[in-house]
């Protein structure tokens, strides 16, 4: 069984210099559950892999129910002098919905 | 004189913003001050060549019209405005907002300048900083330095407030702190409060993207709905003296306030969550909790303030070459292999004319351009769209980069069409570096009718 991270989360995107950091929020407890185990800073890099080198760093805050990754290297150089055509990177939080986890979305599915 | 408790909205979150829920925030949201954050990253370093071309200008470009639009009702209400639309030039702002007040119907208010922000003198008297990028000496930057501006704290704002000041125009200022200044003002917080600026800095740090914390930025039809998205609201923030915070947004607004817009935009470029650096205060809000009071109210829980660091951070602005692109759209039967033969023959050509490039990125629209993935495994669009972007330190050479995407409308494959984007810009690229607080030297400078 797998299970897509837009399913069961929420993201959004933000930049500073040459840096992105996407948030990913569960809806549920169930969902929490699922990002928490299986969505690591190694699987996300893989996801990215093509975009930057890295490194991906991953801080947690379970109250929010909410990971907070900074992967550095991404934006083509910074914003500021980035070829390419959204040089803040807002459209990487969908980039990072589209990642498969291994487990099952019983209960994590939701919306809001 | 104390007070118990003030309100203060976002009427503003990036240079070019809406201007209509300003007016509404003013209008509607019962205000005490009204904050407006303008100022991007490399904004500031366009607004010097602006002053440098013009030594009166040099300030936000839409100054103007959006203070035609705000200043008359939220002077007629009382509320205070502070904003960081001086840009690189604070002191020129001040002169044409009072020049063109009296038109507006704003014949009688007072304003604060801040100015000392701007720090391109220090910066050539210590070419050995380290860069924050890479620690690689600042010295290589300064033969194209176009700017350099510290990020000034919470506490020039107060300063500027505490002269009776209705308007409080600044260049550069940490944009949480443009909120964190009236609280300062107003209940007298000092900064050993480090509860208290640990929860006025989150609702800065909430509020500063205007409409990101009210549904912007969110909605996914079917997933996460927003209501009436086309009126969205921007935010407001009830503070007490004591440092309770809540959000709020304009009343009869579109958009939402919730725990899952309140979640997302705390981390919105954060990264170490015990660790947010501003020049007020460092901010941990890894224990932070969202309540929702009512429809579109949350309390603010949790955020530690930690002592702030004796740095300021600056960001110099520098000449980084030339950017050169240009589109052509495709579509039909083999619209993609007919974009691909475009890309080779653009690449050829420019080869030919003996130019070469730092960089150069091909995107085709509709498949790989956001993403950067691997277009041979997207699936075939009806139509795709070739961008072709280059740097380069050659002002020509970028040139070209648009004049060959153009010609493809007749020198290329067939049924090229929909050319736009043509053109070549300077880079204004920024790095940062960090010096001690006791080198810059902020003022407070009363702006009066001549």
């Amino acid at each position: 069984m797998s299970i897509r991270v837009y399913d069961i989360a929420h993201a959004r995107a933000g930049d500073k210099g040459n840096t992105s950091n996407v948030s990913v929020t569960a809806y549920n407890d169930a969902g929490w559950q699922v990002i928490h185990r299986e969505l690591t800073p190694e699987r996300v890099l893989a996801h990215f892999r093509h975009l930057t080198p890295g490194p991906v760093r991953r801080y947690e805050l379970p109250q929010l129910r909410a990971l907070n990754f900074v992967i550095e290297n991404a934006l083509g150089g910074g914003v500021t002098r980035s070829l390419a055509i959204d040089p803040h990177g807002k459209s990487l939080s969908a980039l990072m919905l589209t990642i498969t986890l291994p487990g099952h979305n019983e209960g994590a599915t939701a919306s809001t | 004189m104390a007070r118990d408790k003030i309100r203060i909205g976002c009427g503003a979150g990036f240079s070019d913003d809406r201007i209509p829920p300003g007016v509404e925030i003013v209008e509607r949201g019962e205000l005490d001050y009204l904050a407006m954050e303008c100022l991007a990253e490399r904004t500031i370093a366009r607004e010097t060549l602006d002053r440098t071309k013009d030594p009166t200008k040099g300030y936000t470009p839409m100054l103007l019209e959006r203070m035609e639009a705000i200043m008359p009702p939220a002077l007629k209400r009382g509320i205070k405005i502070v904003t960081n639309m001086g840009a690189a030039n604070p002191m020129g702002a001040a002169r044409v907002l009072r020049e063109h007040a009296p038109g507006w119907g704003c014949p009688d208010y007072t304003c604060a300048v801040v100015r000392g922000d701007e720090v391109t003198d220090i910066m050539r008297a210590h070419p050995e900083l380290p860069l924050m990028e890479d620690g690689t000496p600042l010295e290589a930057l300064l033969p194209r330095m176009a700017s350099a501006n510290a990020y000034l704290g919470a506490d020039v704002v107060a300063q500027g407030f505490a002269t009776g000041a209705n308007l409080v125009i600044t260049g550069r200022v940490a944009d949480p702190a443009l909120f964190l200044g009236p609280m300062l003002h107003a209940f007298g917080w000092s900064y050993d409060d480090y509860e208290k600026l640990g929860n006025g800095t989150l609702a800065g740090h909430l509020l500063e993207c205007s409409g990101q914390l009210t549904g912007g930025c969110f909605a996914d039809p079917g997933k996460k709905e927003v209501e009436d998205l086309a009126g969205l609201g921007y935010p407001l923030a009830d503070v007490w003296a004591n440092g309770r915070v809540e959000v709020s947004k304009t009343p009869g607004s579109g958009g939402r306030l919730d725990v899952a817009t309140c979640t997302e935009q705390l981390l919105y470029e954060m990264h170490d969550p015990t660790a947010y650096i501003t020049p007020d205060c460092v901010l941990d809000v890894s224990g932070v909790t969202f309540r929702q009071m009512a429809k579109d109210r949350v309390a603010l829980h949790g955020a530690r303030g930690k002592p702030r660091t004796a740095t300021y951070k600056v960001v110099v602005g520098y000449f980084d070459g030339y950017m050169g692109s240009g589109e052509m759209g495709f579509a039909g039967v083999n619209a993609v292999a007919r974009a691909r033969l475009a890309i080779e023959v653009v690449k050829e050509r420019l080869r030919r004319r003996g130019l070469s490039y730092d960089e150069m990125r091909i995107d085709l629209i509709g498949m790989n351009s956001l993403h950067a993935n691997d277009a041979s495994q997207a699936p075939e669009p009806y139509e795709v769209r070739l961008r072709i972007a280059a740097r380069t330190p050659d002002r020509k050479a970028a040139e070209a980069v648009g004049a060959e995407v153009r010609s493809l409308h007749m020198h290329g494959p067939t049924g090229a069409g929909g050319g736009i984007n043509f053109g070549a810009r300077q880079i204004l690229a920024v790095k940062s570096v960090l010096i001690p607080r006791e080198w810059v030297k902020p003022e407070i400078v009363m702006e009066r009718a001549a």
